[in-house]
């Protein structure tokens, strides 16, 4: 366990150093919550909205974006660490496996670690000044304190959910040898179903239903709905026992799966 | 950590390691250049099997140095990455220290060390000194022997102005000696240097070969060397296995090949027995 710790402890401050990055992403971050609640708020003022509104309502709708675009690190799937690509397809990893530990247990505390150096750098900046700016763009505080707290509960198991999913695009590369395919086939479903695009609860009733079907929705959508009371407390607590059952299933198939690729992994290079 | 010094026990009733005809091929896409041929390949794939080993025998002892050469493509790195338990052999067995590598790989890997001379272990972006204590946790380094084993390399392999730089700003040399002691912080009783000595220069390349007798002579540590340079095997290894085609082509001493080849350098008579054996 202190392996894995010391590994993400090193990962972290190594990501911390990137401030100037941090500070790009907080104007792009802003640039798309913008265009995004002007879109919805377009949507939200048509005669149709207004005579059957929406399940998600507008100040609702506003958190959602402002914590997506708060916690991107957290919630997005094209966020990739080449460092573990080119260990694959350059052939260090044969340093990795000389090691007394497991590699999955190692890449994810990697993996951990990296998102939340780069989230703890962008979403105070961003939510501190969301909640200052006028109206309809600002962003409302939490329902109620258990809500406050169930939020964060959520969010982080959502953390270790999505980490746990994109093992398995790194996982992919031992044999495709190349990220791009993956990244983009996981990454475009993934951040779809999880509400990136549309919130979930604005989706038509059919594709809802695929998209609760999925675990990708645990990682975003249900902590970012949990935050504004959407999601009712008691069926957000019961949530957070889906998102655990989630995790063991990922990280079981990611363990056996890693397994497989071991065993029959070339170490790239002489 | 210190083991019984005992030299020379080839066969004998102490082998540490022990291989019994492993095999290994690699499946390699082939395709010729141009166009036409890209496209094919899209449809339909050839590959051609290469055999990288076939049927590799041997044992080493503990205390041994051993240098493993051959010419590029022999079979030298698979070798090493086998014995390392990084890559799982088509057949044969390999006991390691009562082991099998690439079935217990973790409680294996905790007693040896291997460094690749074209790969890098240590971060890059942070001072040597973080990667260090990286290692410390990952192999569960009791502080006092970290803190012992860390002094004796500082001192042996000249590290002390470099373990504060970060990795990105060292010198090949610099980096190679800050990668041995990294793979050796543990105390491993086993060394792989897969090509230690490459690109270095004659300064780095003797701290290097004199650190390695230190470390064998006075840990007892076993080391098993490949390398292209023949001055490192004339300076430190007593026996050598010669590989070529994935097969053992000598096994023994080099004196003993010395008497053979009397009057030539190194370097011609490792050629000469390259033609003997048609590679």
């Amino acid at each position: 366990m202190r392996a894995y710790v010391s590994a993400g402890k090193l990962k972290f401050l190594n990501g911390l150093q990137y401030r100037s990055a941090a500070a790009a992403g907080i104007a792009t971050q802003f640039f798309w919550g913008f265009i995004y609640i002007m879109i919805f708020v377009a949507f939200y003022s048509q005669p149709t909205a207004i005579q059957h509104p929406p399940s998600l309502s507008l100040p609702d709708l506003v958190a959602y974006i402002w914590l997506q675009q708060a916690f991107l690190a957290f919630i997005v799937l094209w966020f990739r660490d080449q460092e573990i690509f080119g260990l694959i397809t350059g052939g260090n990893i044969a340093y990795e496996l000389c090691r007394p530990c497991g590699i999955y247990e190692l890449w994810y505390a990697k993996l951990l670690a990296s998102r939340l150096a780069s989230a703890i750098l962008r979403c105070l900046p961003i939510l501190s000044i969301a909640f200052f700016l006028p109206e309809p763009y600002r962003m409302n505080p939490p329902a109620s304190a258990a809500s406050l707290a169930l939020f964060a509960a959520s969010l982080a198991l959502g953390l270790l959910v999505l980490v746990a999913v994109s093992m398995f695009i790194y996982i992919s590369v031992f044999w495709t040898m190349s990220p791009v395919g993956s990244t983009l086939l996981i990454g475009v479903v993934g951040e779809f179903m999880a509400g990136l695009i549309i919130p979930v609860p604005l989706m038509p009733d059919w594709l809802q239903r695929i998209a609760y079907a999925l675990p990708f929705r645990w990682t975003a959508d249900f902590p970012f709905r949990v935050y504004s009371g959407q999601i009712p407390l008691q069926e957000a607590s019961f949530g957070l026992a889906i998102q655990l059952a989630w995790l063991v299933v990922l990280i079981i198939a990611g363990k056996l799966l890693i397994k497989r690729a071991l065993r029959q992994v070339v170490v790239q290079g002489g | 950590m210190i083991l019984p010094f005992r030299k020379f026990a080839i066969g004998g009733e102490y082998s540490l390691i022990q291989l019994e005809g492993i095999r290994k091929s690699f499946k390699v896409a082939k395709r010729s250049a141009g166009m036409r041929q890209a496209l094919k390949a899209l449809f339909a794939r050839e590959y051609t099997l290469v055999q990288a080993l076939e049927e590799i025998s041997f044992t080493i002892g503990a205390g041994e140095i051993v240098g493993y050469i051959g010419p590029n493509g022999a079979g030298k790195s698979t070798t090493i990455k086998i014995m390392s338990g990084i890559l799982l052999p088509d057949g044969g067995s390999c006991r390691i220290m009562g082991y099998t590598p690439w079935e217990q790989r973790v409680a294996y890997v905790r007693h040896i060390g291997v460094v690749f001379g074209q790969r890098s272990q240590l971060w890059w972006d942070v001072p040597v000194i973080d990667s260090f204590e990286l290692l410390k946790d990952i192999y569960k380094i009791p502080p006092s022997e970290y803190k012992a084993n860390l002094s004796l390399l500082t001192e042996t392999l000249d590290l002390s102005g470099l373990l504060q730089t970060p990795v990105r700003q060292l010198s090949l040399g610099q980096r190679m000696r800050c990668e041995i002691a990294a793979s050796l912080l543990h105390g491993p009783q086993i060394l792989f240097l897969d090509e230690p000595t490459i690109g270095l220069d004659a300064v780095s390349k003797l701290a290097v070969r004199q650190f390695i007798k230190t470390i064998n002579r006075e840990r007892g540590v076993t080391v098993i060397l490949t390398t292209h340079d023949m001055s490192d095997i004339e300076a430190l290894a007593e026996r050598i296995l010669l590989i070529g085609k994935g097969n053992l082509l000598y096994d023994g001493t080099l004196n003993a090949l010395r008497g053979r080849f009397a009057s030539q350098s190194m370097d011609e008579m490792i050629v000469q027995l390259y033609r003997e054996h048609e590679l």
